[in-house]
């Protein structure tokens, strides 16, 4: 025992090693700063480049100037569109739809995750599995089908859902719904089973239970899903595209690239404005919610 | 409480998946019953084969070039001090979080035929302006590359998390037995993540492989059809060609991958439902 401690003292080389480990330390976070750097580079160049673009004029984006420069900012673009009543109205749409959908989807997926969190009942292991199956089911498969569905379901009732922006409130919780459900099934079942059986013992319902219990302790994971809810419904671009035409319609991306794109002229001004301010609400609720955000994102196969 | 989620999944999920699968054996003008015609057609078709090709090189490429990126960016981030990642790992998910089809026009305008940034930039060190959307070739490279930025930041994120989740005292053990980094890497890194990167590697390769607004937006599936993948395609046929039950049939070349990726996310679900 002894003798170690002597030869470690004794050793001449220890206090060389442990400066190099430290230097290999520096050299270490120093590329992985120059890295990251690169990364980062590559992951804001698209998102700046539409900011660089929507500050300048035709006729600066046509010149054969530097293209990463702006030498004559101007707002004209910004004017142009939040004044035109048809990029408004898209604006409208997107953001009603968004808040109907959320609205739904909580309304259908937090009462169906208390149930299969806590109520045992025939198949409801099954169940949960099944609804995270569907999560897995892309929007790709589907669009025809359901095309066709609301077509026939049209010319039975009379009832017509193409081309109206409320079709969009029918099938968007298809997406939104069983992630949500499946987060919202993992919060709940992470909550102590003490704490409904007190409140139970006190006398309240399974509703009173969902409320006042399982909804404030869980609210973490009720904002994680409800974001999750709202950036999917706002950057939603094929059931749009394939259900909804007439220009009145039309939510926020399929407005900006249908519209603002005529032909061959691009008007990249104004498109990139448009992608921009498109952006904006998911970018803004990210900034200010990065956390929530993170936490919905990892919860699909960390808390699984 | 779960009957409306149950009418849900039952009417907008379930039945159209089925209802496809009656639609693709239907004529084009869903009058008359024709068996496999509309597979036997499709298998003729040159561009059917096209478009297997170009889906399977555009999902799987994409797929690898995203983790191994995400994986490396994950590692960078968790080497810096921790009162620097939040600002870092924020920039960083900045692209997964505009949405898909705004971003993509970004990259439209930067890729354009005569006024692109990146041909700009390039010309400096004289490299002549490339085609960025206009060549088969490079066409497929950017779809790719646009992917690619768009679908990084997720699997850098849950690398992240699950690189937090390893314990620290694995790698004290490895530094003291005198294990370098790429041993540390290879033999306590890889096994303690095996489950995030199969499973975030199958979600991935399910959501890749299922992508519409990329493709559509950047390269509409041109130059001559040479990028356009099963859901771009299936729209192409179904929608613009009004041919409903043929683009249900290209549709329904997805499932197969998809049921495979889901067979393996449900096995590793189910083990952890029992481990825990």
């Amino acid at each position: 025992m002894t003798s170690t401690v002597v030869i470690d003292k004794a050793a001449p080389t220890r206090a060389v090693k442990y400066g190099s480990m430290s230097r290999d330390r520096t050299w270490a976070l120093r590329w992985s700063y120059f890295f990251l750097t690169l990364f980062a580079i590559f992951s804001l160049v698209p998102p700046l480049y539409m900011l660089i673009t929507s500050l300048k004029s035709s006729a600066e984006i046509s010149a054969a100037t530097n293209p990463w420069w702006v030498f004559h900012p101007t707002l004209a673009n910004y004017a142009g569109l939040l004044t035109s009543n048809q990029f408004l109205r898209f604006f409208f749409n997107s953001a009603c739809v968004s808040i109907f959908v959320v609205t739904i989807t909580m309304l259908i997926s937090v009462p169906a995750a208390f149930a299969l969190a806590r109520m045992r009942f025939w198949g409801s292991a099954t169940l949960a599995t099944g609804v995270f199956l569907t999560y897995l089911i892309p929007d790709t498969l589907l669009f025809l089908p359901l095309f066709k569905m609301f077509a026939a379901f049209g010319d039975l009732t009379g009832i017509q859902l193409i081309n109206r922006w409320y079709v969009l409130l029918i099938v968007y919780p298809t997406l939104t719904v069983p992630f949500c459900t499946w987060i919202m099934i993992g919060y709940f079942a992470s909550i102590p089973k003490e704490l409904d059986e007190a409140a139970i013992i006190d006398g309240a319902s399974w509703f009173q239970t969902l409320t006042r219990i399982f909804i404030p302790v869980a609210l973490p994971g009720l904002i994680a899903a409800t974001i999750f809810a709202f950036t999917v419904s706002w950057a939603q671009f094929l059931y749009p595209l394939v259900f909804t035409t007439s220009t009145d319609q039309l939510v926020l991306p399929v407005g900006i690239i249908t519209t603002l794109i005529k032909g061959d002229v691009f008007n990249w001004g104004q498109i990139m404005t448009g992608a921009l301010l498109g952006a904006a609400p998911p970018l803004i609720i990210y900034a200010f919610l990065m956390d929530y955000y993170i936490a919905g994102l990892t919860a699909g196969a960390t808390k699984g | 409480m779960t009957l409306p989620l149950i009418l849900l999944i039952a009417i907008l999920v379930i039945y159209p998946a089925f209802y496809s699968l009656h639609l693709a054996t239907l004529n084009k003008s869903m009058q008359r019953f024709i068996g496999l015609g509309n597979f036997e057609f499709l298998f003729k078709r040159d561009t059917f084969w096209l478009v297997v090709k170009q889906s399977c090189i555009f999902a799987i490429t994409a797929v690898i070039f995203k983790a191994l990126i995400g994986f490396i960016v994950a590692h960078f981030v968790h080497n810096i001090p921790a009162k620097g990642q939040r600002k870092w790992r924020g920039m960083l998910l900045v692209p997964w979080v505009i949405p898909p089809a705004m971003s993509t026009l970004a990259w439209l305008w930067l890729f354009d035929p005569s006024y692109s940034a990146f041909n700009y930039t390039l010309s400096f060190f004289g490299i002549g302006p490339i085609p960025w959307t206009g060549d088969a070739d490079w066409a497929r490279f950017s779809v790719i590359l646009v992917n690619v930025w768009y679908g990084a930041p997720f699997f850098m994120i849950m690398y992240l998390a699950s690189l937090k989740s390893v314990p620290e005292q694995l790698y004290e053990a490895a530094a003291i037995d005198g294990a370098n980094w790429w041993q540390r890497i290879w033999y306590v890194t890889l096994p303690m993540m095996r489950n995030i990167i199969a499973i975030t590697t199958l979600f991935s390769l399910i959501v890749t492989f299922a992508n519409f607004d990329i493709v559509r937006i950047l390269t509409t599936g041109g130059p001559l059809d040479h990028t356009h993948i099963f859901a771009t395609w299936a729209f192409r046929i179904g929608i613009e060609g009004s041919d409903i039950p043929l683009g249900a049939s290209v549709s329904l070349f997805m499932v197969p991958i998809l049921a495979i990726a889901a067979i393996f996310i449900l096995r590793d679900i189910n083990k952890r439902g029992n481990e825990a």
